[in-house]
């Protein structure tokens, strides 16, 4: 009861500087629009050009999709932002093109593929799962920047690994799509002059299916409703007797899979390298930070956004110039939508 | 006895917010402790449930030692703690927080058995049916607490530890509340009950235990302790000066 005195206490005291602030954002998008069709019109873009920036970012986009909903799902139960999940998504490409490029199995190249995935997911949740027990429990109460340094060091750690295991040289997984025809090469789409890639169809298929499989298993199992009770209250939690040890434990199992997962449906258009990691976490990171941090869908969204946004402005501009749009981003977000670019604004919190 | 506790102390860092606290609870009967805000009455409940632990003493569960026990075991064991301010799962429905109260037996017992019980909890609380699908934190505070109970009887525990269930509910709420509570000891729940509604605790219960700055100062019958000019003076506001 108290608390919703509080919270209608907040929205009054709040709505007119809204308004006006709201009015500005939608003020500064319209400007922002116009510079970027003023710069487009420059190159002489068309429509064409513009659907193809966007078709591309949105590819992008759902890689940072999983890999933002990897950071949530941890930050949710432990308060930690892993930045070793940028470690989780090399591992998952770099093990699937080493054991693809060797056909260890006397099978299709298709089999093979899929063997390998299998084993690149396998591997990378089992090491997901040694670092959640030696370096995240045995530090669980430490405080947040002392737990963001230790995934920075874990990411070290990993890619160090990675060089010395497979050096500086980028690996080579072929497009998913030359296992089903007799092409050598990906096959190509051409929706009303669009150009997409069959990877990009494999990209988009993958982030859904992990999505509704996430969905499916948070909202309708019993240990997912426990996942999220220990998110909500782990107080609460405990005293149901959901342990909380064992809920960050899945957390990290859960992000590592997903990350892999995702290295995995990127192998083929990236050429993966031992230090692909870092800029991928980092951009699933703004995209998680876009999303608020704890809502799944919004980080979904989140990605989405990132990768169409950061493509079209480095398309009217200069290519070599999307990863700063990213963090321009990042620090825009930070500084006036620290809740998320969705979420309304923050609610008062409960007494 | 269902419960004994022996001379524990429990601290928040250097603080002692338990001294030498000895209690204990029979089954089928509602002990109420009973103190002013910051006597060690929350401090005690975390106690008996593991979330905190006792540096010194020991508890008792039906014989068996649980003072290192996790909070998970101690739930398995038949404790079931419903804790202060109600604490539900705000953003899941009151089918899915009743769901959770039973956890720790879900694997155990199965989902047949637990759909039951959820029913049998709607029975108790035909309120939560009509609200099944609703999320928690829309509910009323009154609804609140009846969740919280009944999420807590999911466990199907043999002692059921109520913290304060009647904070910041209104005085009729608050009667049902108690009526129900009695109830519950009807169908045989041991319930340990923390209260600073002094004297609504001490009408319902069999025996009472009274804490004062994390020392158990008084105990005995609830009804002799409800004329006890001392508890009357202290916590019944005073009507034993006047007399």
């Amino acid at each position: 009861m108290e608390s919703t005195i509080t919270t209608n206490v907040a929205t009054r005291k709040r709505k007119p500087s809204m308004s006006l602030r709201q009015g500005l954002s939608v003020l500064l998008l319209l400007a922002l629009l116009l510079l970027i069709f003023w710069l487009g019109g420059k190159k002489h873009f068309g429509l064409r050009q513009y659907a193809q920036l966007i078709m591309d970012g949105l590819r992008a986009g759902a890689i940072y999709a999983l890999i933002a909903l990897g950071l949530v799902t941890i930050y949710n139960v432990t308060n930690v932002i892993n930045f070793a999940q940028g470690a989780f998504v090399m591992l998952g490409a770099m093990i699937t093109a080493d054991l693809f490029a060797h056909q260890l199995l006397p099978f299709a190249p298709a089999v093979n593929l899929f063997a390998a995935a299998v084993f690149a997911i396998l591997f990378t949740t089992a090491v997901g799962l040694f670092i959640e027990r030696v370096v995240i429990a045995p530090v669980r109460d430490a405080s947040p920047l002392t737990l963001i340094i230790i995934t920075v060091g874990v990411y070290i750690v990993i890619q160090g690994l990675a060089l010395l295991y497979w050096g500086t040289g980028a690996l080579k997984l072929p497009a998913f799509s030359t296992f089903f025809t007799e092409a050598t090469r990906d096959k190509v789409y051409r929706p009303f002059g669009v150009i997409i890639k069959g990877q990009s169809l494999w990209i988009w298929t993958t982030t859904a299916l992990v999505m509704a499989v996430l969905y499916w298993f948070f909202n309708f199992t019993i240990y997912g409703k426990a996942f999220q009770a220990s998110a909500i209250n782990r107080t609460a939690a405990r005293l149901m007797g959901i342990s909380p040890s064992k809920m960050s434990l899945l957390a990290f199992v859960v992000a590592a899979a997903v990350g892999a997962v995702a290295g995995i449906v990127l192998a083929p258009v990236t050429s993966p390298t031992y230090d692909m990691g870092l800029k991928l976490g980092l951009k699933g990171f703004v995209a998680a930070i876009m999303g608020g941090l704890v809502s799944a869908p919004a980080a979904v969204i989140g990605g989405l956004l990132l990768g169409v946004v950061e493509n079209v402005a480095a398309g009217v501009t200069k290519s070599g110039l999307k990863d700063i749009f990213a963090f321009i981003i990042l620090i825009l977000v930070l500084l006036y939508r620290p809740q998320g670019i969705l979420s309304k604004a923050k609610e008062t919190e409960k007494v | 006895m269902l419960l004994q506790i022996d001379r524990i102390n429990t601290y928040y860092g250097h603080i002692q917010a338990l001294k030498e606290v000895t209690l204990h609870v029979n089954p089928g009967e509602i002990v109420a402790l009973v103190g002013a805000n910051g006597a060690g009455k929350t401090t005690l409940l975390h106690t008996i449930s593991g979330l905190l632990r006792a540096r010194s003493g020991r508890i008792l569960f039906q014989g068996q030692d649980i003072t290192k026990a996790r909070a998970a075991a101690i739930v398995r064991a038949g404790i079931s703690h419903v804790p202060e301010h109600r604490q539900v799962f705000g953003t899941l429905s009151v089918y899915d927080n009743l769901l959770l109260g039973a956890y720790q037996r879900y694997r155990r017992d199965g989902r047949k058995a637990v759909q039951r019980d959820i029913e049998e909890i709607f029975d108790l609380f035909p309120r939560l049916r009509e609200r099944k699908k609703q999320m928690a934190g829309t509910l009323s505070g009154g609804e609140q607490q009846m969740l919280a109970i009944g999420r807590g009887l999911m466990a199907r525990p043999k002692l059921l530890l109520l913290d304060e269930p009647s904070l910041g509910l209104a005085p009729l709420i608050v009667r049902d509340l108690f009526q129900l509570i009695a109830s519950l000891r009807d169908r045989g729940q041991t319930v340990l009950l923390v209260e600073q509604n002094a004297r609504a605790a001490l009408k319902l219960a069999d025996r009472a235990y009274i804490l004062e700055t994390g020392r158990i100062v008084l105990e005995g019958n609830a009804h002799e302790l409800l004329e006890d000019p001392r508890v009357q003076a202290a916590y019944l506001g005073g009507h034993a000066l006047a007399a």
